[in-house]
């Protein structure tokens, strides 16, 4: 049996830089870029439950190696979100943390009392660290196989200690990777709309509330805004690179698009102010964005380069067309018409050749095409007075339902790994963002402050 | 640029069209009576509630005394606004008899103050998507645009702008504040 221990240490930047903030005082945010993915990772040992199984992990609080409240702040944040972070993608049976609040705490990380965590039913346990060192924290953490006695995976990271979520964030993330080959979402950030700042648009006599961009973490912690002007600002969609946000804003008062480079802090506007221009999507490669516009005289779907070039349009029907997503491989395009009476979805080629309906109910938008391999457009149907959240398979034909008449479900949008949905919910009074899986289990509500709309689930 | 103004070119051609052969209807059946070539339909039968045909110079401008208009600020004339707002049918964009009629009066209006420009808002009610009822708005804001032209006012001076269902103006979720919610919202920008 392997017995050697991956010990990567790795550098602050990396970490810190996934935590990278905008700054709020300044309409494009300023911050380092995110962390660049994949350290070299190599599978030890995969952690396995008993007789075939659930594997059952147990994270309890790191061990503060320095007494300072920082350092003590930051060993009970770490564990607890790295127990979220774990429980979000549903790979392991994660044991409630209040179970074993008697265990005692590891002396040291060599002292793991096993026989404790044998007897809860544990066959994992994530044991570490955190110590105050010159430029922050250091810590470090370990997955103990119970039954082996012995460490199958292991990070040791060291940074600021401003935002120790970004550790466990980080920790679920690569602990996925190699114990689960899979790709975590845990450093991934959702874009929404949001009027809780509660400021008025200026330029008009009716009582109206701005509506500015905002990012936050997939599970809505470290909300930062991202325009201040005072206007609309909508459907925000996040270029590929996760560096960029694409929206629908009003700044000028008539609805354009605007790029806002996050962390560069510059603006784009591809559209350039010619008619009105909506709801744009960046291709996968980041180097065309699909949008709708009434530039001909009513609502039809184009696509720009990013640089603005190059502009073409893709449908021509004196319907309504609207709403627009591209496949994943960006050869083909989803959208809303009401071509036949009613919004339905339809695909086309993205040369604007092969259109096809795909849908089938009284009232279908906002079509969002899930990231490869899976081949479903999740979209919001009309179900009674209001609406839920639908996924279609493609391949199949079969539509599946999600989300069950409580309150009106709009705007889905897929996380990156495929597994999960964003999604705007009125079930709990006003509109506020919810995360759930794609079998309609792991209901999640993220924001509670002021209405919230429109997430788009960054890569 | 070129494009740009090949697009200008065509949006006006296209606006001359609209306004000489009313409505560029889709195919989907929508009952809505053309403005003003009703005597041309000799297929189709006439609608039940025919309004009343266009004669420009009777319509009544809701009296305002002048010095009151010159002297309004653009805040309090839109508080106050001598253009009325028309309504909608639930996800429909067609304007109604009544809408018509409301649009006639607006016309006199804007005929009255050549100099004003106005901005028509689109709105919608909460039943639709955000993302659809942004284009829903759209089409209410260029239908009452359109129609407007086709009494004569000049296009130029007549912008639209949808907001879907961002800005309601009742925040009520009931008939009576949907209602209120589905409609193109005149704006006076200057005067």
């Amino acid at each position: 049996m392997l017995t050697h221990f991956l010990h990567w240490k790795w550098s602050i930047a990396a970490v810190l830089a996934a935590s990278a903030v905008v700054a709020a005082s300044q309409p494009p945010a300023t911050a380092q870029p995110p962390a660049s993915q994949q350290q070299p990772t190599t599978v030890g040992i995969v952690l396995t439950g008993e007789g075939g199984s659930q594997t059952r992990l147990a994270v309890p609080d790191l061990l503060a190696l320095s007494s300072d409240k920082e350092t003590q702040d930051a060993a009970r944040v770490i564990s607890q979100v790295l127990w979220d972070d774990l429980n979000f993608e549903r790979e392991f049976y994660m044991i409630p943390r209040d179970t074993y609040k008697s265990i005692p705490a590891a002396a040291s990380i060599d002292a793991v009392p096993y026989d404790r965590w044998r007897e809860l039913g544990a066959d994992g346990v994530v044991i570490g660290t955190v110590q105050r060192v010159a430029t922050g924290i250091r810590v470090e953490m370990r997955l103990y196989s119970v039954r082996a006695r012995q460490s199958y995976f292991g990070r040791e990271y060291t940074g600021a200690a401003a935002n120790p979520r970004v550790y466990a964030h980080t920790m679920s993330d690569e602990l996925h990777q190699s114990q689960r080959n899979l790709r975590g979402v845990a450093r991934t950030k959702l874009a929404f709309v949001s009027d809780r700042n509660r400021e008025a648009v200026v330029a008009t006599v009716e009582k109206r509330d701005v509506k500015e961009v905002y990012i936050a973490d997939y599970d809505g912690a470290n909300p930062r805004r991202i325009t201040i002007n005072r206007a609309l600002n909508i459907t925000p969609s996040w270029s590929p690179d996760g560096r960029a946000i694409a929206y629908t804003s009003y700044r000028t008062g008539l609805p354009d698009i605007l790029i806002s480079n996050i962390y560069a802090g510059t603006m784009e506007n591809p559209t350039k102010g010619v008619g009105q221009n909506f709801l744009p999507v960046f291709s996968p490669d980041g180097s065309k964005i699909a949008f709708m516009t009434n530039r001909d005289g009513n609502p039809e779907i184009y696509v720009v380069n990013r640089d603005g070039s190059n502009i073409m349009r893709l449908t021509n029907n004196p319907a309504t067309e609207s709403t627009p997503t591209w496949s994943p491989t960006g050869t083909q395009i989803a959208f809303t018409s009401d071509r036949s009476g009613t919004p339905q979805i339809y695909v086309v080629n993205a040369d604007g050749s092969g259109l096809r309906r795909i849908s089938s109910e009284s009232y279908a938008d906002r079509a969002t095409w899930s990231p490869a391999p899976y081949n479903e457009i999740a979209f919001s149907a009309k179900t009674g007075p209001g609406f839920d959240i639908k996924i279609l398979n493609i391949e199949r034909g079969e539509t599946r339902q999600i989300t069950f008449g409580e309150g009106s479900n709009e705007s889905p949008a897929w996380a990156p790994n495929g597994r999960h949905l964003a999604f705007m919910s009125t079930r709990a009074g006003r509109s506020q963002i919810f995360t759930v899986d794609k079998d309609g289990r792991n209901l999640r509500q993220l924001t509670r402050d002021g209405n919230n709309s429109m997430p788009h689930w960054s890569q | 640029m070129r494009r740009d103004s090949r697009t200008l070119i065509a949006a006006v051609v296209m606006m001359t069209m609209i306004a000489a052969c009313a409505k560029k209807t889709p195919p989907v059946a929508r009952p809505m009576p053309p403005p003003s070539n009703a005597s041309g339909g000799s297929v189709t039968p006439p609608p039940p509630a025919p309004p009343k045909p266009i004669i420009e110079e009777p319509v009544s401008v809701p009296s305002m005394p002048e010095t009151d208009i010159s002297s309004k600020s653009l805040d309090d004339l839109n508080r106050d606004s001598p253009l009325r707002p028309l309504f909608f049918e639930l996800d429909s964009a067609d304007v109604s008899a009544s809408g018509q009629q409301v649009l006639q009066e607006n016309a006199a209006v804007l005929k009255k103050y050549p100099t004003w420009q106005v901005t028509i808002e689109g709105h919608c009610d909460e039943r639709g998507t955000a993302e659809y009822n942004l284009a829903l708005g759209e089409r209410r804001a260029v239908s009452a645009k359109n129609y407007l032209v086709s009494l004569g006012v000049a296009a130029d001076r007549i912008k639209t702008v949808s907001y879907g269902k961002e800005f309601p103006f009742d925040p009520g979720h009931d008939d009576s504040a949907w209602a209120k919610n589905r409609r193109a919202h005149f704006v006076i920008t200057a005067k």
